[in-house]
């Protein structure tokens, strides 16, 4: 068996770690290029969203190298992903290739139930050493997060900006390639330490907040790369999902690290009052959250079509004036051209320097009147 | 007497019947907004984000038009679920919110959540405190409710014997629906009902289809059961409601003798019509054509493709025909 999965961000480390400790053979998917994106628009749904359309595509170029199993994972509703693995398998079907596929559906989301269900996968293992992979791969996930964390926060403060991605790029490899524990806290360790040493400049930073679809955000081919783009802007990125928060969210039960689920939730209201799929209310609730903590501005992503994602945005023009922070709405699909993205980008960031630099004037002009004495 | 606004979109194809019957016996009056026209779908067009689908934006501009009317009451509930462990779409979900994040100088909503894919127990108390705004006792909002349902079933009943659910609910208010007869060809024809059964949106679909020489049958016209024994030779439970009655009819259609062929109406945008389309297209041996609108189509663009459709039938059925005489007398 011969098995691969979809691609999503850096999730195919810990993925891959994962599967390697179910003693299966793995054939990871290659990274997401233009012949994948070609590939997937063509046998795709035409106004499917995009994360359909990457992983169709990833599938194909799997399967052609030789992959016999695809893992793939599900839900029930009411946003399109719980049906995705249908019709991926539907389309491959018709396409001629054989293949098993296995659909991890939790329709509880329990930890046990997963873990079962990753047991099941491979016959070879017991379930100690099942529970040891799980372990490990999580780990690893873990370790990806504090360094994608580490270069959103060092990208707009360096100089160099080059060195910077080199070095995360490099670590990237290398958490990949150990197989120990201690390797990858070392490996994690000395690069987030390099990154942090690198010379930096002292121009003031803007800070702004990325929310939206979890695929989009966590997938830089989804986003055309935004979050670096931004970060050469010398504009400090706040993520709203990272992988591992996603995975304790929804697959581990919160139970795994502390979440700050329920708080978003909450600041959700009174804009968005229901669960409305995928990450709308998510979406909203980090909106709100970031506004309060002084951010200097909000970015929605999501795939063009996306249907929760739609109902935020249709929130979040009230939740900008009610709170007072500029919000811009960005939807990609293969037609996004890199070049409008980047022009609409640094608008936008010149937009909120103006901003800022007119809210400080007349904050200081403030100040300066309560210290007049004798007034 | 209070005043209380029922849009004429999304759901009201569905439920009208049991919501009006339900305030009336309240003791409210009901009004509803006209038929979608050019004028609803260029408000809901500025009012609605850009993204929305179609149906959506007509929604919005449903709301703005008893927005003016000087309502007590605007009744925009929040579907979420009609049927145990099936949802409807999102933006349903999210309806109330984006209407009042949207549209100005709005009456107070009535937006209730119905939610029954656990229990009804919450929209049961729900029922009850909208009839406290009416200054109606539980007992008598109970009945109302029950009188509703029954109106309700009167309607389906009616769609049933070959109407569509617009048709059915004009009957059902006194109107008069002239039938043509004598078709030439039965096409079964799929869609959201608040896209189909709105004029605007599907371009008079069905009108076109019957002056054609077409009979239509929707998926209100198959028995229940069938639906549900078609749509679960699927491999994976459909948890969108509407998807699955649309995929149980397609499956259905496709295996019926009496069906010619099958024509999906589908909204650009649309989450689920993106998928379900696919699902049912992959798995068709008739004609099939899936026609995709949103407010740029224009009609006569539509009629020419479903002119041709219809031909290819024709004459696919005139060959098969000819085909069936035997050469050896």
């Amino acid at each position: 068996m011969k098995i691969t999965f979809p691609h999503m961000g850096n999730a195919h480390i810990a993925i891959k770690a994962l599967l390697a400790g179910l003693k299966l053979e793995v054939i990871p998917p290659p990274p997401i290029t233009k012949r994948t994106m070609e590939l997937g628009i063509k046998h795709s749904p035409e106004f499917a969203c995009l994360p359909l359309k990457i992983s169709v595509g990833s599938f194909i170029e799997a399967l052609e190298q030789g992959a016999d199993t695809v893992l793939m994972a599900g839900g029930w509703g009411p946003c399109r992903f719980g049906y995705y693995a249908q019709v991926e398998r539907d389309i491959l079907k018709d396409l001629g290739y054989s293949f098993r596929m296995v659909v991890l559906e939790a329709p509880d989301f329990k930890l046990s139930e997963l873990l079962n269900q990753i047991k099941d996968l491979s016959q070879k293992v017991t379930t100690l050493e099942a529970v040891q992979a799980t372990r490990f791969a999580w780990f690893k996930l873990n370790a990806v997060d504090r360094l994608e964390f580490c270069l959103a926060k060092m990208l707009p403060r360096v100089i160099n900006k080059e060195e910077v991605l080199a070095i995360y790029r490099q670590a990237l490899q290398e958490i990949d390639q150990v197989t120990t524990r201690p390797q990858v806290n070392q490996v994690t360790n000395k690069s987030t330490a390099e990154m942090e040493q690198l010379q930096q400049h002292d121009q003031p930073l803007l800070r702004l907040g990325l929310v939206g679809e979890i695929y989009t955000i966590l997938e830089p081919a989804c986003n055309y790369d935004i979050a670096e783009q931004l970060g050469r802007m010398n504009v400090e990125v706040y993520r709203s999902v990272y992988i591992s928060d996603w995975v304790n969210d929804h697959l581990l039960g919160g139970l795994v690290k502390p979440s700050n689920r329920r708080e978003i939730l909450t600041s959700s209201r009174p804009y968005l009052n229901y669960f409305v799929g995928g990450h709308g209310r998510e979406t909203v609730g980090n909106a709100v959250k970031l506004a309060r903590q002084h951010y200097d501005g909000i970015i929605q992503i999501g795939p063009l079509t996306c249907m929760p994602e739609i109902v935020a945005q249709s929130v979040l023009g009230e939740v900008g004036e009610k709170e007072g922070i500029p919000v811009m709405t960005m939807y990609f699909d293969e037609h996004a051209g890199a070049t409008g993205i980047q022009t609409r980008l640094e608008a936008f960031v010149d937009m909120l320097q103006r901003r800022k630099k007119s809210n400080q004037v007349w904050e200081q002009g403030e100040q300066l009147n309560a210290h007049v004495p004798g007034c | 007497m209070l005043k209380v606004g029922i849009p004429h979109s999304l759901f009201y194809f569905y439920y009208y019947p049991l919501w009006k019957t339900f305030f009336e016996e309240l003791g409210a009056q009901v009004i509803k907004s006209h038929p979608t026209s050019r004028l609803t779908v260029d408000q809901g067009v500025g009012l609605a984000v850009d993204e929305a689908c179609l149906p959506i934006k007509i929604y919005f501009g449903h709301v703005k038009e008893l927005a003016e009317k000087g309502l007590d009451y605007l009744f925009v509930p929040r579907l979420v679920s009609v049927e145990p462990k099936g949802f409807i779409c999102p933006k349903f979900m999210g309806l109330p919110d984006m209407i009042r994040a949207s549209v100005p100088n709005l009456p107070p909503l009535i937006d209730i959540t119905i939610d029954i894919s656990k229990t009804d127990r919450y929209l049961q108390r729900d029922i009850i405190r909208v009839a406290r705004l009416f200054k109606a006792s539980p007992k008598s909002a109970r009945q109302a409710y029950q009188r509703g349902w029954q109106e309700l079933r009167f309607c389906q009943a009616l769609a049933a014997q070959g109407l569509t659910p617009q048709e059915a609910i004009r009957v059902w208010e006194g109107e008069e629906v002239i039938r043509s007869d004598a078709p030439q060809l039965r096409l079964g024809v799929l869609g959201h009902g608040y896209s189909l059964y709105d004029d605007v949106i599907s371009m008079n679909l069905i009108t076109h289809l019957r002056a054609l020489g077409c009979e239509v049958v929707l998926a209100e016209h198959v028995d229940p059961q069938n639906i549900e024994i078609h749509a679960a030779t699927l491999p994976k439970r459909m948890f969108w409601t509407l998807g699955r009655k649309m995929a149980g009819s397609g499956l259905y259609f496709d295996q019926d003798e009496h069906i010619d062929g099958i024509v999906y109406l589908a909204c650009f945008g649309c989450g689920p019509d993106s998928l379900i389309g696919e699902i049912i297209e992959r798995r068709m041996n008739k004609p099939f054509i899936m026609l995709t609108v949103d407010e740029h189509t224009g009609e006569t663009g539509l009629l020419t493709r479903l002119e041709a459709f219809v031909d290819m039938i024709e004459r696919q059925r005139r060959t098969t025909v000819e085909n069936h005489f035997s050469a050896h007398g």
